[in-house]
C-alpha cells in the first residue's frame, strides 16, 4: 500500500467502501505477537507484498506482512481496477452514441448518470478486494500487522511498537502519485490518478495535465462520461516512448471523441477566480488562460521510500526509488524490494512478476535476474496500446538490424466485423531472421493480443513459428498470426518460387 | 475549370499544361520588388521563404521551357537573393532572420517576419536549395549571373547550421526569440534529408558528424501491405528531398543494409498510398486506384460528423497520412505530378482520373491543395464537396519541379553538379550510383565551385 495517504477526506463514500474498509484494514485489528525471527518479512500488501507473501507462506516459510493502510495497494484501491472500472462505462456510452455504427438506434436522450458509474466502480473494487481480506490473510498462516513500518537495524523494523526480527525482508511499499510543481496548483486544488475516484460529480470543464498513460485513460474516460475535457501535454506527442504511428492514432481517436488535445503545451500557473479554476498554458510563446470546474494531473509517480528509516537498515535509495542490482537486492543483502518502489516499469504485473523472483532469490538461493524479465505494458485508452520487448530505435541504438511487420487492424476480419478496425499489429524481428525482438499493438483489445507476443519471445517462439500457430476464425488476435504470414510470404524469394514453378509443373505430367 | 480536354491530349502535353500552371503560379504571385512570392494566392497572404525556394528553382525551367526569358528569370532571382542578403538578421522584433536562418512567413512587401511564426530549420532549407539550383543555372559570365553566384554562396554558408543543433545531435525543427528552439520531435523519416545534406556540408558551420546518424537510427522499416518501406505517412516527405536530389542508385548506411534507395522507397510509398485507398477503411467517397494521395495541405476545417454512421472529425491544414492516419477523406491531388518521377504508371493515371471524374477542382490545369468528395452535399458544402480555395505555392513548386525531372532531370543534373549537395551525400554516408562519377557541369549552367 502507498505510504501517503490513499483516502481523501471524502473517502468512505459508500456502504460499498465501507466493506472494503472492513475487509482490507479491519477496525480494531490486533496485532499479532511475533514468536522469534521471521523467514520473510514484507512490507507494504500492494501486488508485490501480497504476491510475495502468499508464495513464501505456501512454501512453509514463516511469514510478516506489513500495511499501514488499505491491503491491495494502489492497483485495486486507487489504481487500475477503480480506473478500468470507469473505462468499461466510459465506453458503454461511447458505444451507445455511436449506436448507428453497430446497426442500431442511439437513444432518443443519452443521459449520462455519473454517480451510477461511480457506484459500480466502488462495487467492483470492493468485490476484487474481497480476493486479499486480512482474514484470507492469516488463514494462509500469514502474520499480518497494521502501521508504519520502520527499520531499526539491519535485520529488524519495528511496526505498532513491536521489534520482529528476520532473515530477509522486502520493501514492497509501492509508489504515490507524484506531486507537480505548477504554481499555485496545491492551493488551488487538484485530483491524482489516487483521487479522482471519490469524485461524486463528473466535471463540467476538465483539465487534464499530462500526456502519459494516465493522462491519456483519464481525458478519454471523463469525456465519453461528458466532460469538456481540454489536455494539456508538454510534449510534441502523447505517450513519450511509444511508437509514433501508436502515439498519432491515439491523438487522432482522442481528437474525434471531442476532447481538445494541446500538444507542446504547458501549464505554468494555476489559481482560483471566482469559483473557477484558471490554467495558464504556454505553446512555444504564446500564452492562453483557460477557466475549469477541475484539474487532473497524471504526471507520473515517486516511490514510497520515506518513512521507513532506510538508512538504519543500510538500504539506498534516491529520487528514483530503492536501488537494486539485477536479482532485486538493496546494498543490504538481507532485504530486496520489488515493485513500484524501484522499478522504472511501475505496473502492477511487474510488481507480482518481480516479487515472485524475490521470493526464489531471497529464500532458496535462486539467482532470477530482473533483466530477464519479459514485460508487457498496456494504456487502456480505446484504442489500447500495448507493447513488449524492444522498439525499433532501441534495437537500431544497439546496433541490430529490424524489420517490422506490420498488419493494419482494418484488414483483420474480426475487427471490422467488431466495427474496431482502428489500430494496427507491429512485430519488430531482426533483419534476416524471424527472430522477434518486440510488438506494438494498437487495438481495441491490444492488452489481450500482446499476450502471444510475450509468450513468443519467452519460449523463443520464431515468427515463422508463430504463423503456423492456428488461431480460430474470427478472431482480432489473428492480427498476430498476419503477422506471421507477411514474414513467410517474403521468405517466398523468387528464386524458390520458380524452384516451385518447376516441380508443380513437372508434376502435372502424371 | 478544365479549358481544354484533357482526354485529347497525350501525356506529355497533358504535363506539360499541369506544369506552366504551376510554374505560373510564381509570376502570378511573387512582387518582384523583392523577390518573395506568397504562400497562397489567398488575398494578404505573406511570403513563405520555402515557396521562394521553388520559386528560386522553377525560374531555370520557365527560361529551358521558353515560358520566361533568361534576364527576366535572372532579375527575380537577383531580386530575391539582394533581399534575403541585405535584410536584418537578428533575436530581436522586426527582422526577417537569425543566424542565416529565416523565418517561415515574412510580410511580401517588408519581408519582416509575421504571425509570430517560427525561425524554420527545414523551410530555410528549401530556400537554400533554391539558390543553389539558381547557382548552378546561372552561369554566365555578365554581372546578374555571377553575383547570383556568389550571392548564393554567401547566403548559405552564412547558415549556422551547428547552432540549430540545439545541445542534441539532431537538428531542431524551429525556433523563436522568447521561447528558444521548439521541441517538436523529428522522430522517424520525414522530408528533412536535404536539411541535413546541406547542414553537414557547410564549410563554415556544419553541423557535427553525428547529426545525419543520429536522425536515422529513428527510422523504422516496415512491410506493410506487402511492400518493405521506410515509413513516412504524408507522401510529401517522399517527395519534398527528391525535387533537388537523385536520390535513386545512391544509398547510405540504412539503405545499404536494406539493399534499396530513397527513389525506391518514394516508388513503394505511392504505391502504398494507393492500395490504402483501395482499402478505403472508412469508406471516403472516390477513394478507390485511380484517387488517393494523403499529404499535407488545407483541409475542410475542424469539425466533427458522422461519415456512413462513423463518427470522423475533419481537419484544416494538416498533414495526413496512410495508413496509420489522419485521414479525413481529404487528397491532395498534386500528390500525383510529385510522385511522377517514382511511379509514372499510377500518377498519370491518377491524374487523367482526376480530370476526368473531378474536372470541377482543377483550375485550367492548376491543382488544389486539397479537396474533399465526402463532404458533397454534406453541411455547407455543395454537390462537389469541399475544395481547397486558391492555390497553395508549396504544392505548384513540387508539380512544377517534379514534372521537370520526370520530363528531363533538369533539377536532379543541375544539383548533381553542386558541390556541396556532393559533399554533404557523402559526409551523410551516401555513395554509389551518380555520386561515384566525377561531377560533370551542368547544361544551362557550371559548378560554381
Amino acid at each position: 500500500m502507498s505510504r501517503d495517504r490513499t483516502r481523501t477526506t471524502a473517502f468512505p463514500v459508500d456502504h460499498n467502501d465501507i466493506e472494503l474498509i472492513k475487509s482490507a484494514h479491519p477496525p480494531h485489528w490486533k496485532n499479532p505477537q511475533p514468536d522469534g525471527p521471521y523467514n520473510l518479512v514484507v512490507i507494504g500488501a500492494g501486488p508485490a507484498g501480497l504476491t510475495a507473501a502468499y508464495e513464501a507462506a505456501g512454501l512453509g516459510a514463516k511469514v510478516a506482512l506489513i500495511e499501514r493502510n488499505l491491503i491491495g495497494g494502489t492497483c485495486v484501491n486507487v489504481g487500475c481496477i477503480p480506473s478500468k472500472s470507469i473505462i468499461r462505462t466510459a465506453r458503454l456510452y461511447a458505444d451507445m452514441r455511436d449506436a448507428q455504427n453497430f446497426g442500431g438506434d442511439m437513444p432518443d436522450r443519452l443521459h449520462v448518470d455519473f454517480q451510477r458509474a461511480m457506484t459500480r466502480m466502488r462495487q467492483i473494487r470492493q468485490r476484487i478486494s474481497r480476493a486479499d481480506s486480512a482474514a484470507g490473510l492469516v488463514s494462509e498462516g500469514i502474520d499480518l500487522y497494521f502501521g508504519e513500518a520502520r527499520f531499526s537495524g539491519r535485520d529488524a523494523v519495528t511496526v505498532a511498537g513491536q521489534t520482529l526480527r528476520f532473515r530477509k525482508a522486502l520493501v514492497a511499499t509501492g509508489a504515490r502519485a507524484s506531486l507537480p510543481t505548477i504554481p499555485g496548483l496545491a492551493e488551488t486544488g487538484y485530483l491524482s490518478n489516487e483521487t479522482m475516484f471519490d469524485l461524486t460529480e463528473c466535471p463540467k470543464r476538465l483539465l487534464v495535465i499530462g500526456g502519459g498513460p494516465l493522462g491519456c485513460e483519464a481525458a478519454q474516460a471523463f469525456c465519453l462520461l461528458g466532460a469538456k475535457v481540454i489536455q494539456a501535454q508538454r510534449e510534441p506527442m502523447f505517450l513519450p516512448g511509444e511508437e509514433r504511428d501508436a502515439a498519432q492514432i491515439l491523438s487522432d481517436a482522442l481528437a474525434r471523441e471531442g476532447v481538445e488535445v494541446r500538444l507542446n503545451t504547458e501549464v505554468v500557473a494555476v489559481r482560483t477566480e471566482g469559483g473557477k479554476k484558471l490554467a495558464d498554458l504556454v505553446c512555444d510563446d504564446i500564452t492562453t488562460t483557460i477557466s475549469v470546474d477541475e484539474i487532473i494531473t497524471g504526471i507520473g509517480r515517486s516511490p514510497n521510500v520515506d518513512g521507513l528509516d532506510l538508512e538504519n537498515a543500510g538500504v539506498a535509495y534516491d529520487a528514483d526509488g530503492i536501488k537494486v542490482d539485477d536479482y532485486l537486492r538493496t546494498a543490504n543483502p538481507r532485504i530486496y524490494a520489488a515493485g513500484d518502489v524501484c522499478l522504472a516499469y511501475k505496473f502492477t504485473h511487474t510488481a507480482e512478476a518481480t516479487a515472485r523472483m524475490v521470493v526464489r532469490n531471497a529464500l532458496f538461493l535462486g539467482r532470477r535476474k530482473l533483466s530477464e524479465l519479459v514485460i508487457p505494458w498496456c494504456t487502456y485508452t480505446d484504442p489500447e496500446i500495448a507493447h513488449v520487448g524492444l522498439y525499433p530505435a532501441e534495437a537500431r541504438q544497439n546496433g541490430i538490424p529490424v524489420k517490422t511487420y506490420t498488419v493494419l487492424m482494418h484488414d483483420v476480419a474480426r475487427a471490422v466485423m467488431d466495427g474496431e478496425e482502428e489500430g494496427f499489429v507491429k512485430i519488430h524481428v531482426r533483419e534476416g531472421s524471424d527472430r522477434i525482438l518486440g510488438a506494438t499493438v494498437v487495438a481495441s483489445h491490444a492488452g489481450e493480443m500482446i499476450n502471444a507476443v510475450s509468450l513468443a519471445i519467452k519460449s523463443g517462439m520464431g515468427l515463422r513459428a508463430l504463423a503456423d500457430v492456428i488461431h480460430p476464425f474470427p478472431t482480432q488476435a489473428q492480427g498476430i498470426k498476419m503477422a506471421g504470414d507477411a514474414y513467410r510470404r517474403t521468405r517466398l524469394t523468387s528464386s524458390w518460387k520458380h524452384l516451385a514453378g518447376r516441380w508443380l509443373a513437372w508434376s502435372r505430367r502424371w | 475549370m478544365l479549358r481544354a480536354e484533357p482526354a485529347a491530349l497525350s501525356d506529355d502535353e497533358l504535363l506539360d499544361r499541369y506544369q506552366r500552371a504551376a510554374f505560373d503560379y510564381f509570376i502570378e504571385n511573387v512582387n518582384p520588388e523583392n523577390g518573395l512570392v506568397a504562400d497562397t494566392s489567398r488575398p494578404n497572404s505573406p511570403a513563405s521563404i520555402a515557396v521562394v525556394g521553388f520559386a528560386l528553382s522553377c525560374y531555370p525551367v520557365g527560361v529551358e521551357r521558353g515560358w520566361m526569358a533568361r534576364d527576366a528569370a535572372a532579375k527575380l532571382t537577383l531580386a530575391a537573393l539582394r533581399f534575403f542578403s541585405t535584410s536584418p538578421q537578428g533575436n530581436g522584433d522586426e527582422v526577417t532572420g537569425h543566424k542565416g536562418f529565416y523565418y517561415h512567413f515574412l510580410d511580401m512587401r517588408t519581408g519582416l517576419r509575421v504571425w509570430r511564426c517560427e525561425l524554420s530549420m527545414v523551410d530555410t532549407a528549401l530556400l537554400i536549395s533554391g539558390m543553389l539550383v539558381a547557382s548552378a543555372y546561372f552561369s554566365g559570365d555578365n554581372g546578374e549571373e555571377a553575383e547570383i553566384r556568389q550571392l548564393a554562396e554567401t547566403l548559405y554558408r552564412r547558415v549556422d547550421w551547428r547552432w540549430a543543433q540545439g545541445s542534441s545531435p539532431t537538428l531542431r525543427q524551429g525556433w523563436k526569440p522568447k521561447s528558444g528552439f521548439l521541441h517538436y520531435g523529428w522522430e522517424g523519416y520525414n522530408e528533412a534529408t536535404i536539411l541535413y545534406v546541406l547542414s553537414m556540408a557547410s564549410p563554415d558551420s556544419p553541423t557535427s558528424d553525428n547529426s545525419y546518424e543520429g536522425w536515422t537510427a529513428t527510422y523504422q522499416w516496415e512491410n506493410i501491405y506487402g511492400y518493405d518501406v521506410l515509413y513516412g505517412g504524408p507522401l510529401f516527405m517522399h517527395q519534398f528531398s527528391h525535387a533537388w536530389i537523385d536520390f535513386a542508385g545512391i544509398r547510405d548506411a540504412f539503405m545499404r543494409e536494406k539493399n534499396s534507395d530513397y527513389f525506391e522507397n518514394s516508388r513503394r510509398s505511392t504505391y502504398l498510398h494507393r492500395d490504402y485507398a483501395r482499402h478505403n477503411p472508412y469508406s471516403y467517397s472516390g477513394y478507390d486506384e485511380n484517387l488517393w494521395g494523403l499529404s499535407a495541405g488545407d483541409g475542410p476545417g475542424g469539425f466533427r460528423t458522422s461519415v456512413e454512421r462513423q463518427r470522423r472529425r475533419f481537419s484544416g491544414y494538416a498533414a495526413r497520412g496512410a495508413p496509420f492516419g489522419p485521414d479525413d477523406g481529404t487528397i491532395a491531388p498534386w500528390s500525383y505530378p510529385a510522385s511522377l518521377p517514382f511511379a509514372p504508371e499510377i500518377c498519370l493515371a491518377a491524374l487523367r482520373h482526376l480530370g476526368d471524374r473531378y474536372p470541377e477542382v482543377i483550375d485550367n490545369f492548376r491543382l488544389p491543395s486539397g479537396f474533399n468528395p465526402t463532404l458533397a452535399n454534406r453541411r455547407k458544402f455543395g454537390r462537389h464537396g469541399w475544395v481547397s480555395e486558391g492555390h497553395y505555392g508549396l504544392d505548384q513548386g513540387i508539380v512544377a519541379l517534379m514534372i521537370e525531372n520526370h520530363r528531363s532531370g533538369l533539377i536532379w543534373r543541375l544539383m548533381r553538379s553542386n558541390r556541396h549537395i556532393r559533399n554533404g551525400l557523402r559526409k551523410a554516408g551516401f555513395n554509389g550510383g551518380w555520386l561515384s562519377q566525377p561531377a560533370s557541369p551542368a547544361s544551362g549552367g557550371g559548378d560554381v565551385a
